[in-house]
């Protein structure tokens, strides 16, 4: 925001830091959220795939962020919160896009084509 | 923000007046990093159209083969497994590069490249025993769906490796300059953008795919 | 023998001297015309030896300033082209009853209201749009240049290349004949078989790649390059709503970019998106190219409403009336924008549920369009108001675009919406808001502006009477549209049988004549006040008294924009400097740091044309080797690390040095 830190072609102050922990804890969890699901899914654990839908979804969710938070750097404080602003806002919009779709095509499939829907 | 704290001196001259001009070289923050993420959150919502087509496809299978007859969740755990592992060797790039080390930087950016290369051919071997036993991307509106997203994201990671590639020869002509390391680093975000994408499809394709 | 029809079939595909329409006086005509001046051009360029300044100096350039001026000229040719299709199809529709079928078949027609819909918004709107903000942005928040100035000039030729292509179609092969939006089945590849729609998809995703490039590249801008103590909020409004404007284009044109790159695919591949068989479903296209499609009405009204914003606190002396609730009102909307696409197709058979969701969604959205009209009153109440041309246009605007928006929320109840769907009364809604909102306010942005780019100001007579004739026949060309509407007649339609309903179309077709004259009025005065510089001139940079930065540069501003950086205090910075007296220094400069212009843009854009018309006529031995030349190109622009200078200070010096002259003298 200041003229003080002008410059910044001449060091990489606007490149984040990272060390080998965060990438080490990233890849572990990773590792652990992607390895359950397959093991609950091949290995047909739960008895309901309804159950079984849910649980992956969960661990999807969280996998995502663990990706963003070790992976990508993701915090508040990046660009000046600018990064997480435009983060949340896709988000939403990416829940928009996915439910709205899903909701309206649904709710035609209903009312326009009752026979072939289950 | 840090103007409103800053002493009464850079703000207004000394009987007091404001001072509207800022007197020295002032050059605004670069704005390669936060340009490129806004680049991938628009990229993210590419793929939240074709992932909400093949929501509302995802079962439109019109007397074709479907998903849970024919995917292959153990060739799905080795192509997973390849990007991840593809993830953290771009994280030892990068502490390479923090470290200044051009080299060492070089050497897991290629790691990372071939692990990447491995997971395209994965695919596109997936992709040929799928056409090869009917189910090619014309068979019905799922598969079309399906080829479609999985292969968008085949298609970026591709196009991942051309830059890689690209970035290898200019970090080898030219070092650790600060460009450089700004692309390195758009290009770890890019990276690691399309594992995140890669979740969500093995989750909502694949995993999801072969349950009843 | 064989050999050679495959050859030929591999780079000329299906392009034959068929395609082109010989056999169409109207065409043949358009072309003889365009060709003509198109030499005309071309042999002044030469002969005047032009080649060199504007490849240098425009075609190249880097800076904000020219991109944005040449996105305006753009805007303005394509506004003729578009306008040409208008009263073509208003001319045909006076004609067309009963035994008379009109002038034009109605495979022609379909084109031109496709063609019509498609220019207006993407190479008229979107370009002027896009200039205004790209001149602007940078002057207003006190920088030199945008975050990515070589992207600016790739995005600039992108646009030009899409609306390029949007051209071509209309000497070699034919254009959609769909409707604006290219609904499958009708645009699948059993249904139009020819090239209209790859020219559609391929015209739209070149442009589109630009637009989104640029999005992204104005919204960096307004983020990180603001001048110091410039917060938020005290951005100038116009500032605001680019950057609400430019997040919804970066949210909302990949989805446009998916959807289209959907239907080529089942148009190329013959895969199943919204095929009628193999489980494809064509409602899902409609579903989301209006999730694209309704932000996009965002994308073009609310920089407008930034225009007026600054017009009308400017002429009325007075601080912009409720300056924060603008804001909040502009960002509520933006996140409204998103949940309301569904009102376009209430017809389509979803149930009540969701279509009363989004038709309340849709009524919500009018609140904060309504809280902004009255700031607008409100700073106009107790002002000193000068109605010289931007505030006519304002005015005009604020009548016009409230009754647009009360016809919208009319049509946001879906039961009504089950009787006017895709009648002319959605049509007469649409163009008033749009034109009443959209083209008013760019047109008063021009001319609020003019001055800033040019040096002179435009000439008073003639842009008040481009003014009354656009608002006279504005209501001529569509109220009757509302009439027959609500009576029931569809749009789209090339030919009637009822003679009563004559009339109302013979009025609509004097009210585009008489836009067709406030149109000309604006090209004179373009000319006239060419002509009269000399008197027009506008010395101090500052004409209309303003209120933000842009005002305190010369005009035309220098390169560089600002020889120092200002610092901002307050909002209304160049008002506040001008209160407390503000001296600009005459000593002390330094260099400055600049970007440097590049021919990659102009090329890779180039590039992306000559790829998209050979995929449009399936020339793939050109398409695979123009798409390896573009990825070489970019690659190797990549290569290229030298990418800005220093103007000297003794050059600084020299160029303010001139202007203290100039305002001593004033």
């Amino acid at each position: 925001m200041s003229e003080h830190t002008h410059d910044h072609d001449h060091h990489d102050a606007d490149i984040p830091h990272v060390s080998l922990k965060e990438y080490a804890t990233g890849f572990v969890l990773a590792v652990i959220l992607t390895v359950i699901p397959f093991w609950l899914v091949m290995g047909d654990v739960l008895e309901s795939s309804t159950t079984t839908v849910m649980v992956i979804l969960g661990f999807a969710l969280v996998q995502i962020v663990v990706h963003m938070v070790f992976f990508l750097h993701m915090n508040f404080h990046s660009e000046g919160g600018w990064n997480m602003l435009a983060l949340i806002f896709t988000l939403i919009l990416v829940f928009i896009t996915l439910a709205g779709s899903l909701w309206v095509m649904h709710n035609l499939n209903v009312n326009m084509m009752p026979g072939m829907m289950d | 923000m840090s103007e409103n704290t800053m002493t009464a001196d850079v703000n207004s001259t000394q009987d007091g007046q404001l001072e509207f001009l800022v007197k020295g070289d002032h050059h605004p923050q670069n704005g390669t990093l936060l340009g490129f993420w806004i680049y991938l959150m628009s990229d993210c919502l590419i793929f939240a159209a074709l992932f909400a087509t093949y929501g509302v496809l995802g079962r439109s299978y019109a007397g074709g083969p479907t998903g849970m007859e024919l995917f292959d969740l153990s060739l799905i755990a080795i192509n997973t497994s390849l990007l991840l592992v593809s993830s953290i060797t771009y994280g030892f790039a990068m502490l390479h590069m923090q470290a200044n080390k051009v080299k060492g930087t070089m050497f897991w950016l290629a790691v990372t490249g071939l692990l990447g290369l491995g997971f395209l051919s994965l695919e596109l071997y997936e992709f040929h025993h799928l056409i090869s036993v009917g189910a090619g991307p014309q068979t019905s509106g799922f598969w079309t769906a399906f080829f479609a997203l999985v292969g968008t994201h085949g298609l970026h990671v591709f196009f991942g490796i051309v830059w890689l590639v690209t970035l290898l020869f200019q970090l080898k002509k030219h070092g650790l300059i600060p460009e450089n390391k700004r692309r390195v680093f758009c290009l770890s975000m890019f990276w690691h953008f399309l594992d995140v994408v890669w979740v969500g499809v093995f989750t909502y394709v694949y995993l999801m795919g072969v349950l009843p | 023998m064989f050999e050679n029809l495959d050859l030929t079939k591999l780079i000329f595909g299906r392009l034959t001297w068929d395609a082109i329409p010989f056999h169409d006086p109207i065409i043949l005509g358009t072309f003889a015309v365009v060709a003509l001046g198109g030499i005309a051009l071309l042999a002044a360029l030469t002969r005047y030896k032009l080649w060199g300044y504007l490849w240098n100096e425009w075609f190249t350039t880097i800076d904000h300033k020219k991109i944005g001026i040449m996105y305006i000229i753009l805007g303005l040719v394509m506004l003729l082209r578009g306008f040409a299709d208008a009263i073509m199809m208003r001319l045909h529709q006076a004609m067309a009853f009963g035994d008379s079928t009109g002038y034009l078949p109605p495979h022609h027609y379909d084109q031109i209201f496709t063609a019509h819909g498609v220019i207006m918004i993407f190479f008229v709107a979107m370009p002027l749009v896009t200039g205004i903000m790209n001149y602007l942005i940078p002057l207003q928040i006190g920088t030199r240049d945008v975050a990515f100035p070589f992207l600016n000039n790739f995005s600039f030729w992108m646009t030009t290349g899409g609306a390029a292509l949007m051209m071509v179609s209309l000497f070699i092969g034919e254009f959609a004949k769909t409707g604006w939006l290219a609904y499958p089945p009708l645009s699948g590849i059993l249904q139009s078989p020819g090239v209209g729609v790859d020219y559609y998809i391929w015209a739209l995703q070149i442009a589109g790649v630009g637009t989104l490039l640029s999005g992204v590249n104005l919204l960096v801008t307004i983020v990180k390059m603001r001048a110091p103590g410039m917060s938020l909020m005290k951005m100038p409004v116009f500032t605001w709503t680019s950057l609400c404007t430019n997040i919804l284009i970066v949210a909302a044109f990949p989805v446009l970019t998916a959807v289209l790159g959907m239907l080529t695919m089942d148009r190329y591949l013959d895969t199943a998106f919204f095929t009628n068989d193999l489980g494809g479903n064509a409602m899902m296209y409609v579903n989301l190219i209006w999730i694209w499609g309704h932000p996009e009405v965002y994308i073009l009204i609310l920089p407008v409403f930034g225009i007026f914003s600054e017009i009308v606190a400017t002429y009325s002396r007075k601080p912009l009336f409720g300056y924060t609730s603008m804001v909040y009102a502009t960002v509520v909307i933006t996140v409204l924008s998103y949940l309301v696409w569904l009102h376009h197709f209430f017809t389509m058979g979803s149930g009540a549920s969701v279509n009363s969701f989004f038709g309340i969604t849709t009524m919500i959205i009018s609140i904060p369009t309504g809280a902004k009209i009255f700031n607008w009153l409100f700073t106009m109440f107790r002002g000193r108001i000068k109605f010289d041309v931007p505030m006519l246009w304002t005015l005009g605007f604020m009548v016009t675009f409230v009754i647009g928006g009360m016809t919208g929320v009319l049509l946001a109840v879906p039961p009504v919406d089950f009787v006017l769907h895709n009648s002319l009364f959605l049509i007469a809604h649409f163009h008033n808001v749009i034109i009443g909102g959209v083209l008013f306010g760019l047109f008063a942005g021009i001319t609020y502006w003019f001055p800033k780019a040019t040096g002179y100001k435009l000439d008073e007579f003639w842009g008040k009477l481009s003014f009354w004739f656009w608002l006279i026949g504005f209501y001529f060309a569509f109220m009757p549209l509302y009439v027959l509407g609500l009576m029931g007649v569809t749009r789209r339609v090339s030919h009637f049988e009822d003679q009563s309903l004559q009339i109302w179309f013979q009025i609509a077709a004097f009210g585009a004549v008489l836009i067709a004259v406030g149109i000309a009025a604006f090209a004179i005065q373009l000319i006239v006040s060419f002509r009269r510089r000399e008197a027009l001139v506008d010395e101090t940079g500052d004409p209309w008294d303003g209120r933000t930065l842009e005002w305190s540069t010369s005009s035309p501003p220098p390169p560089y924009n600002f020889a120092f950086t200002p610092r901002v205090h307050d909002l209304d910075a160049w008002w506040q400097m001008k209160q407390h007296g503000f001296q600009r220094p005459e000593s002390g400069f330094i260099p400055i740091h600049m970007p440097k212009g590049t021919w990659a843009g102009i090329v890779l854009s180039g590039i992306s044309v000559v790829i998209g018309f050979a995929l449009i006529w399936h020339m793939w031995l050109v398409a695979g080797v123009s798409f390896v030349a573009l990825i070489g190109t970019a690659i190797y622009h990549t290569f290229n690390y030298d990418r800005d200078y220093y103007i000297p200070a003794e050059e600084v010096e020299r160029i303010e040095a001139e202007r203290t002259r100039v305002l001593a003298n004033v």
